[in-house]
């Protein structure tokens, strides 16, 4: 019995190391080490779990690493990652510096400033050391080392790229507008059918950067703290839009919905005709999925959207650092990366420069069908960068102020 | 006797510490950072900032006023419509009927129901769907506020629907007593019509049994977090769901404001508690004065018809409500303004199954662990105190029932740091500890009832035979309340499969529940898994609820005094 | 097989019975085996308090002063089920959940182990009291005075050494009332047991035939 047993993981193990290696050259001693650590352990991976596509990719990229690497990992399903930061910070007060409860997180901006700024977060550059890092397009993209304009400093791994798209149903709106005037004046003609998830929700918020970012008289200021800006002067076209806008809103600007899902939820049920996702891919799965209507179509402003890199960090007193890493640089091989890509998984773009890659994981990306609902890379048009994370706090106030109480 | 007096059993030990012990831990680490003291985040002084910036808050009075508005008035139209209806109908077959439509119905967890409810109601929902647009003329949802109305209305509307099954229950437990049906038949024979009866006869006898749900009721629907979020007004929300938002805002200091609003919110479950109690005062004195003014009300059809109406009501909506999930959970497209989905999925409603069957398992685990410590706790407290010849004092209730009178919110911060400390954060044991502090005020509160109105007789009987205490518990007391004790089971169990927040907050996320796992899928816009994974919370008390009907009916089939009579 | 004809019988030794610190009355007597002393009283007399004392259940807030003694062995600091002493109440008080037999056998001592011989034992008791066959029968079924039988044969099996009586009779009608009266007090005389009974009724205080004592005129 035994000896079945035995050969039974000898030939469930053996085709592992031919497999994962085949693509790559020996790893360096320190890698190894990492390997050789992360065999066995159990990585927590903190991250929202709204999306079934985006569970499915998770799942299947926790199914290679367990198999390549001996590495477990579970998808801890999130409604709202700051609460992921709430647990590591209440661990920290109470004195938790190692076993923590959270292995990895899926995070950006705020998220990340303020995990940085509290001594949440692993020891910097560790994510340098990753031997998938050098094909991350840190040229192109600055985004994947500058989130929300702070430095990563090497604490957290670009995972993808997310831009600001808007989505309309063609079947009931042909031409979208494809400027934020025009998207006032197409508010104005048809009461009722946009709004933006309600800040401090992160879309809706990213919603008033858009337009803050496409109004400021004075773009440089975005990029420094809130602090160093007359605020009021700032954002006086912001909010003179936003007064603008706000009677002409879904529900007359009297309520709004909770987060982008249901806002995506609202253009399926016909209540909306024009709906945004930090997404590009969104649009095309929602609609492979039944969850849109096929005549939906994706557009984007002519000046270009905002844009951001998202990330995977390690918390300061993660139980599986090596195991996380081990993680973390499989989600930025060529493999992973070109399967987020394609629409049908999920449509996330990627964080690599493809034209530097190896001819062999290059095709990997070629023959990929982005279909009608979705933009190609080019459609897409230039990336604003995101203002200093100062600016959401500032913003989310003011918003509140003037239109979070009837 | 030959007991120790003075020194407290076992189990009431056990159970202060169980209760006591968190609870005011966790009161602890809320009222510290609420005056400004949160050392890992540099703050180590006292002060009221938190409060000055708290006040500060754009809305907050508003906010305030919905929770204590909604909650009080879902509250008091919960029981108007239960006692109403109970007054005018109890005894007949429509009451039993309706009973049996209305004991499932709470097994529906608050969130399912809410989101089963908003898609009834909403503009592009499925009432809208059956008349639009051959009758409305709206060939695109129309723009109405609602569900999310500014006073609140949809949010209260669906609290009542939820806590009027249970009050419902709490008060068919409470006419289970002896001799309510004789009661009824003497107030006939003097010519005084149902509802007269059962308000001057009936009622002042079996309010005590039901007085404290209904203020559980209250500090719940005060503080609601999951129906205020999907049925409530959002400009601003209620108080609850607020606090939450600020609690985990990636702002951390945040925290310290957030823990000050809910001493607030402490407040305002309280001040709704007090209101409550000060109108209980003036009704039991209105009602008192009328005892014996010998007004017999013997005209009552058009009252009595009225009082069937909210009943039938809730129950009407509810079951649409269920039947929709149910629809929603296989449909993979259902287009404004269809009443039926263009397409259909199975398949992936089996997908949703398989990867949803490990958070079942767990849940199970959780739910039944809980329900089991918690019923047998119960039991051996009020055997121990039975058999001291100790009445269940005051000071024990209170505190057995502090977790139900104090918003959840109010401690579950501070409870959390506690399970961290007591290093039992992230692990099944520490969230069935934690659960057991919610449930165990459920199970006392279905099980001492029942408990008290055993014949002692009986086990002085078996004693005097020579049957030990044990014997006598195992053989004579225990299976003569095996349904009582079924039914607390389910309710036990019902009500850790419901909890959210406890078993996020000390899961550490690495417990994952059908619930954890619902709230977490509602958050993104695939609306056959959303509704898949809220009938999945069902699963859990429904299955309870029905092995205490089946379990007693089966081993009693031949035993006529253990039929349940009503 | 008493130790001693001294000893023999229940003795309630200087028993006085308050009620958070209003005494309620006091006893002294002796209840040889087979005799059967009847205590007569108004309902609030505390008769019941005085049966719940010998019997061993008590509540906290009656006190009681006095020792009961059976047969010798000083009973007053043991819990009810070591006592031997064996209760009736005014109602039957079968067990709902059980069987008729299922009810006997509950009564029967753990020292008779084979499961065939308790069954035996259960229904010869059954047929003792003409009810033979009545074994499986839901308790709800049989009729009061049945029912009374049932409880009889079911504080009997449990051998106890003393009977105690809590106007067992009083729920059932006149005619079965005298009959089950003469069974219980025949089956007693006939173990030897001393009955300690407790009634408001004269007819079952002469139908004992022993001593009578009157509580209601103790107290004011």
């Amino acid at each position: 019995m035994s000896r079945l047993l035995a050969a039974l993981a000898l030939f469930l193990l053996l085709p592992a190391p031919i497999q994962s290696f085949a693509q790559d050259s020996a790893p360096s001693p320190e890698w190894q080490t990492t390997l050789d650590a992360a065999k066995g352990q159990t990585v927590y991976f903190n991250a929202w779990g709204g999306e079934p596509r985006i569970n499915a990719f998770v799942a299947w990229a926790g199914r290679e690493v367990e198999r390549d690497f001996g590495v477990r990992i579970v998808h801890v399903k999130v409604s709202d990652t700051a609460s992921v930061v709430s647990q590591v910070l209440t661990e920290k007060s109470v004195g938790k510096t190692s076993g923590g409860a959270v292995d990895l997180i899926w995070i950006n901006g705020e998220n990340f400033a303020s995990m940085k700024e509290t001594g949440l977060l692993a020891a910097p550059g560790w994510v340098q050391t990753l031997p998938n890092w050098r094909y991350v397009d840190v040229e192109n993209k600055p985004t994947v080392t500058v989130d929300f304009t702070v430095p990563t400093d090497g604490q957290e791994s670009p995972w993808g790229m997310a831009k600001l798209v808007f989505m309309h149903d063609s079947a009931r709106l042909q031409k979208p507008p494809a400027t934020l005037d025009a998207l006032l004046a197409f508010a104005k003609d048809n009461p009722g059918r946009f709004t933006y998830p309600q800040p401090p929700n992160f879309h809706g918020t990213t919603f008033l950067k858009q337009v803050l970012v496409d109004t400021i008289p004075e773009p440089d200021l975005l990029s420094k703290p809130v602090g160093e800006a007359d605020f009021d002067t700032a954002t006086a076209p912001l909010f003179a839009y936003l007064d603008a806008l706000n009677p002409v809103l879904w529900r007359q600007g009297k309520a709004f919905p909770q987060d982008a899902a249901q806002l995506r939820l609202l253009l399926a049920d016909g209540e909306l005709d024009i709906a945004f996702t930090f997404n590009p891919g969104d649009a095309a799965a929602a609609i492979a999925n039944g969850e849109l209507p096929p005549s939906v179509r994706s557009f984007v402003l002519d000046g270009g959207t905002i844009g951001n890199t998202h990330f995977v960090a390690i918390p300061f007193n993660s139980s599986a650092q090596e195991g996380a890493k081990v993680f973390a640089d499989f989600l930025l091989s060529p493999m992973a990366q070109s399967r987020k890509r394609d629409p049908k998984i999920w449509g996330d773009p990627t964080v690599l420069n493809v034209a530097g890659l190896p001819d062999n994981e290059k095709a990997l990306f070629k023959a990929q069908d982005f279909g009608p609902a979705a933009l190609s890379p080019q459609e897409l048009g230039p990336v604003q960068p995101e203002p200093h994370p100062s600016w959401v706090s500032a913003l989310e106030e003011a918003w509140a102020i003037r239109y979070g109480t009837r | 006797m030959p007991k120790t007096e003075g020194l407290p059993d076992v189990p009431t030990v056990l159970v202060i510490t169980l209760l006591a012990g968190p609870v005011l831990a966790g009161l602890a680490g809320t009222v510290l950072p609420a005056f400004g003291y949160l050392p890992v985040l540099g703050h180590d002084a006292f002060s009221g900032d938190p409060f000055r910036k708290l006040s500060s808050m754009p809305g907050l009075t508003t906010s305030a006023a919905l929770s204590f508005g909604t909650g009080i008035t879902a509250s008091l139209m919960s029981l108007a419509i239960v006692l109403v209806f109970t007054a005018g109908w109890a005894g007949t077959n429509t009451f039993r009927r309706l009973t049996r439509f209305l004991s499932p119905l709470l097994s529906v967890p608050h969130a399912a129901a809410a989101i089963g409810l908003a898609f009834l109601i909403a503009p592009s929902g499925f009432l809208a769907r059956l008349v639009s647009p051959w009758a409305t003329g709206w060939t695109r949802p129309p723009d109405i506020l609602i569900p999310g109305d500014p006073y609140g209305l949809a949010m209260t509307f669906g609290l009542v629907a939820k806590e009027v099954p249970f009050l419902f229950l709490m008060t068919l437990a409470a006419l289970n007593r002896p001799h309510v049906q004789d009661y009824l038949k003497a107030g006939a024979s003097l010519g005084y019509g149902r509802m007269a009866t059962f308000f001057k006869i009936v009622l002042p006898q079996i309010y005590p049994l039901i007085r404290l749900p209904v203020l559980a009721v209250i500090a719940y629907a005060t503080s609601v977090v999951d129906v205020a979020v999907i049925l409530g007004p959002t400009t601003p929300q209620p108080l609850a769901p607020r606090l939450v938002g600020w609690m985990n805002d990636p702002d951390l200091s945040l925290r310290l404001m957030a823990s000050a609003g809910a001493l607030l919110q402490l407040l305002v479950s309280a001040g709704a508690l007090l209101v409550y109690l000060t109108l209980e005062l003036l009704a039991g004195y209105c009602l008192r004065a009328r005892f014996a003014n010998g007004h017999r009300h013997p005209h009552e059809i058009p009252a009595r018809s009225f009082s069937l109406l909210p009943m039938l009501l809730i129950v009407i909506t509810m079951s649409l409500s269920l039947v929709l999930l149910g629809i929603w959970s296989l449909a993979k497209s259902w287009w404004y303004p269809a009443s039926l989905p263009q397409a259909w999925s199975l398949a992936r409603m089996l997908d949703g199954l398989k990867s949803g069957g490990e958070s079942l398992g767990v849940t199970l685990v959780i739910a039944c662990g809980a329900a089991v410590v918690a019923t047998a706790l119960t039991l051996w407290l009020l055997e121990a105190r039975g058999n001291a010849g100790r009445r269940e004092t005051g000071r024990l209730k209170a505190l057995i029932f502090l977790p139900l009178l104090l918003p959840q919110i109010g401690f579950l911060f501070g409870l959390q740091m506690f399970f961290l400390l007591a290093g039992l954060s992230g692990k099944l044991t520490g969230v069935l500890l934690a659960h057991l502090i919610f449930v165990f005020p459920y199970a006392f509160l279905a099980l001492s009832d029942p408990w008290g109105r055993l014949d002692p007789r009986y086990a002085k009987a078996a004693r005097s035979i020579g049957a030990s205490r044990a014997r006598v518990f195992f053989r004579i007391q225990l299976p003569l309340l095996l349904r009582p004790v079924l039914v607390t089971f389910a309710v036990a169990a019902a009500v850790s499969t419901g909890q959210y927040l406890p078993t996020l907050m000390i899961g550490a996320g690495r417990v994952v529940t059908v619930t954890t796992e619902s709230v977490a899928l509602a958050s993104g816009g695939d609306r056959q898994i959303a509704a898949l994974y809220a009938l999945l919370q069902l699963v859990v008390p429904l299955a309870g609820f029905t092995l205490a009907a089946l379990v007693p009916a089966l081993v009693f089939r031949n035993r006529a005094a253990m039929r349940l009579e009503r | 097989m008493q130790s001693s004809d001294s000893a023999s019988g229940l003795v309630l030794d200087t028993v006085a019975i308050r009620l958070g610190g209003l005494p309620l009355f006091d006893i002294e007597c002796r209840i040889l085996p087979g005799s059967v002393l009847t205590i007569m009283g108004e309902s609030g007399s505390g008769k019941s308090s005085l049966l719940d004392f010998v019997a061993g259940f008590l509540r906290p807030d009656f006190t009681a002063k006095g020792r009961v003694v059976l047969n010798g062995r000083d009973l007053t600091s043991l819990p009810a089920q070591d006592r031997h002493i064996g209760l009736m109440f005014q109602s039957p008080l079968l067990f709902p959940h059980m069987s008729v037999l299922q009810n006997l056998m509950f009564a029967l001592p753990a020292a008779c182990k084979r499961r065939k011989d308790r069954q035996d034992l259960a229904e010869r008791a059954l047929a003792d009291v003409g009810l033979a066959g009545f074994g499986s029968r839901d308790p709800a079924t049989l009729s009061g005075g049945q029912q009374t039988r049932v409880a009889l044969m079911r504080t009997l099996l449990a051998e106890p050494k003393a009977l105690l009586l809590d106007e067992p009779f009083s729920s059932l009608d006149r005619t079965r009332r005298a009959e089950v009266r003469q069974l219980v007090f025949d089956l007693a005389r006939k173990k030897g047991l001393p009955v300690l009974l407790v009634s408001h009724a004269e007819e079952d205080a002469l139908a004992a035939g022993g001593e009578v004592h009157r509580l209601g005129t103790d107290i004011g």
